[in-house]
């Protein structure tokens, strides 16, 4: 009987059965950040304990960082105080550090890959639950709370039950203009937003294969929207290609080591899965959500639906988004006048989102009134882009070209909504008061139709708004 | 470390109606601006309990009828988002002792069990019942037992489930799974060589 890459994985890094019956698990990889990090090198002091394994542990600065600021010290002294502990923390417990100055900062689920860390086979960790992104090179990972950064600090390992695995399938032609964003909204959209609860989600078929590694890594990236604890795409050659060369890879002779290794982690094609579920990319159309859930989202041409006609547990829900957002139920999404358009975060902020949108973006302006800005994912994906004059086609468009960091996706930062503005986002959550203001309302959908919104001044068809170009 | 088992908890309810409460709802990312978890806890709920000018909701948690609650009750899919363990955080900070809800993301779920706050789910039936009697009567008290499972409020008595790993921690008093993790560091190392790292070269 075959294994699933998750089982295999699992069992490789399972160190034994814990009291409690849960497996203690070793974690190849874990990553950390300002925000979910501190209490855990507090607790950690309390006990009197070392980091175990400091070479498996990195650390950036992401979510607090100011985008528009590189000085210290912050105008936002909390934001200041919170980068300096890490910076301490990191030099006391031996931990590598990609400060500011480092050239190498960013959203940590995009340093990862961009310099190599992830890698395929291996189970990585980190507080923050977007960290299932790293899945889209074959590792298993795991978004985890501070009292386990501190387990995996003080051990290299955490207490975990073992997850089922869920096959999803997508198979055929993605049309035009329709992106890894679209997909992955709409399987949540379909399965709903704790159907995988329970579950690591397997995204396998002709589809997923077709993907470059960035847009699997969107897809992966919004797993924990769907409930699901865990997110991977099988590696394959790509996910290889992809590695060769970045500064953490395997070098020389130990990279056909790792490669023959990696590959023996795929999925056997007997292997048996919990579940699975099958979808037509044909059928996929560019998708916005309307809701204050991930799940609660449209294709651009349907109309917002009422209550009435939903399954009865999400009804109250969606009457809960429809005051909320001040959307009617029956009304179009497209037409709707937004106030902010955001193009960013770790769903969909690295090279790839910026060169396709800039295709569209280019000679275009951002409607009069609207607030627009773009935050490269890292100092890295910033870099490239300013070599590829990407930067000054954003700027020339009316964006407000940032420094990289989470930005508005969380508004933990000075980049905020203001009252109820809408925002037109390329992040993965809508939730009430996510992007800093409590009444905000918040639009996902894929960066190049957060550009088409932009430059129209309402949700838009970018199908139709760039139908020329 | 060895704690005080959880096996039985009782106390006065408070309601907080609705599903899919996230954590960004249960405590907004603007207060996560900390070094501590201290005084976490007055931060719950904050954009729903105040109008962003400042004035009071009247949120159930600071409904005077339900002042000394010890038991936060909700519908489905309670905690997901974020995983921020300040969420379990400022709900134990902010003195409540157990979560009853008709379920529970699982990141969510796994931080509060470390924390020593069960979080029991109830069908979606018990849960309305339990809901409507404690709007009714906030006075009523709520007692979790983590040992049968179960849950009685006056008269209602119904069965709630918890995964066996937290039901099992709970009990033993080693929820915080950190003593039994650290008593395996020399299995871990050796596991450790096994397992190749990600190097600069
Ligand atoms: S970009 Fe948004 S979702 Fe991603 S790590 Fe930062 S705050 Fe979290």
């Amino acid at each position: 009987m075959g294994k699933t890459l998750f089982q295999k994985v699992w069992d490789r890094h399972a160190v034994g059965i814990l009291p409690d019956g849960s497996t203690q698990l070793f974690v190849g990889t874990h990553l950390i950040h300002e925000v979910t990090s501190p209490q855990a090198f507090g607790m950690l002091r309390d006990l009197g304990l070392k980091v175990a394994f400091p070479s498996r542990t990195f650390a950036t600065v992401d979510h607090i960082v100011p985008t528009d600021q590189r000085t210290e010290p912050f105008r936002d002294s909390l934001a200041d105080a919170m980068i300096k502990e890490l910076r301490k923390n990191c030099s006391d417990f031996g931990v590598t550090f990609f400060d500011i100055p480092s050239g190498k900062q960013g959203i940590v689920h995009i340093v990862g890959p961009e310099q190599g860390i992830t890698q395929p086979g291996t189970t990585i960790a980190c507080g923050d639950s977007h960290t299932s992104t790293h899945g889209a090179f074959g590792a298993v990972a795991f978004g985890i709370g501070t009292s386990q950064v501190r387990d995996v600090l003080a051990t290299q390992t955490m207490a975990l039950s073992p997850l089922k695995v869920r096959k999803i399938e997508v198979r055929g032609k993605l049309g035009p203009g329709v992106y890894a964003k679209d997909i992955i909204l709409h399987i949540i959209r379909t399965l709903g937003v704790n159907g995988g609860t329970g579950y690591a989600y397997e995204y396998c078929g002709p589809t997923i294969e077709g993907l470059s590694l960035e847009e699997r890594m969107t897809i992966c990236n919004m797993s924990i929207e769907g409930g699901a604890r865990a997110g991977y795409v099988n590696p394959d050659e790509k996910t290889f290609e992809y590695l060769k060369g970045r500064p953490y890879s395997p070098k020389g002779k130990e990279w056909d080591v790792a490669v023959a290794e990696w590959k023996k982690v795929v999925s056997d094609a007997d292997a048996i899965y919990d579940d699975v579920k099958i979808f037509e990319a044909s059928e996929i159309r560019p998708t916005v959500t309307w809701g204050i859930n991930p799940g609660q989202g449209i294709f651009i041409d349907e109309a917002i639906p009422s209550p009435e006609q939903l399954p009865e547990a999400d009804r109250a829900s969606a009457k809960e988004a429809l005051e909320f957002m001040k959307f009617k139920a029956g009304e179009k999404l497209a037409g709707q006048k937004i106030q902010v358009a955001f193009f960013g975060s770790c769903t969909n902020a690295r090279i790839s989102d910026f060169l396709e949108a800039s295709k569209f973006l280019k000679g275009r302006k951002v409607a009069p009134g609207i607030r627009a800005i773009a935050v490269p994912g890292s100092q890295g994906v910033s870099k490239i882009c300013a070599e590829m004059g990407i930067d000054k086609i954003f700027r020339e468009a009316g964006f407000d070209w940032r420094e990289a960091g989470c930005s508005m996706c969380l508004g933990m930062n000075p980049d905020q909504l203001v009252g109820d503005e809408i925002c037109a986002s390329s992040s993965n959550r809508n939730f009430k008061g996510r992007q800093g203001s409590p009444t905000g309302r918040t639009l996902l959908m894929s960066p190049v139709m957060v550009v088409a919104a932009a430059v129209t001044g309402k949700v838009s068809d970018a199908r139709l708004v760039f139908a020329k170009s | 470390m060895s704690l005080s088992p959880i096996a039985q908890v009782t106390g006065r309810g408070v309601v907080v109606a609705g599903d899919d409460i996230d954590t960004d709802r249960i405590i907004p990312a603007r207060y996560m601006r900390c070094i501590t978890f201290d005084g976490l806890g007055e931060y719950l709920f904050r954009d729903v309990r105040q109008t962003p000018e400042g004035k009071s909701t009247n949120h159930p948690i600071d409904d005077p009828k339900y002042k000394g609650a010890t038991i936060l009750i909700s519908g489905m899919n309670f905690g997901c988002g974020s995983s921020r363990e300040h969420a379990p955080q400022a709900i134990a900070r902010a003195g409540f002792k157990a979560v009853i809800a008709g379920g529970f993301a699982e990141i969510f779920f796994g931080n509060s069990t470390t924390l020593g706050l069960p979080c029991a789910t109830a069908t979606r039936k018990d849960l309305t019942a339990l809901m409507s009697l404690i709007q009714k009567d906030p006075t009523t008290l709520v007692t979790i037992d983590v040992e049968k499972l179960h849950v009685t409020a006056g008269p209602l008595s119904f069965p709630v489930s918890l995964k066996t790993s937290a039901q099992q921690g709970l009990l033993s008093g080693r929820y915080d799974a950190i003593a039994d993790l650290l008593a395996n560091l020399p299995k871990v190392k050796e596991l450790a060589g096994r397992i190749p790292s990600a190097t600069a070269s």
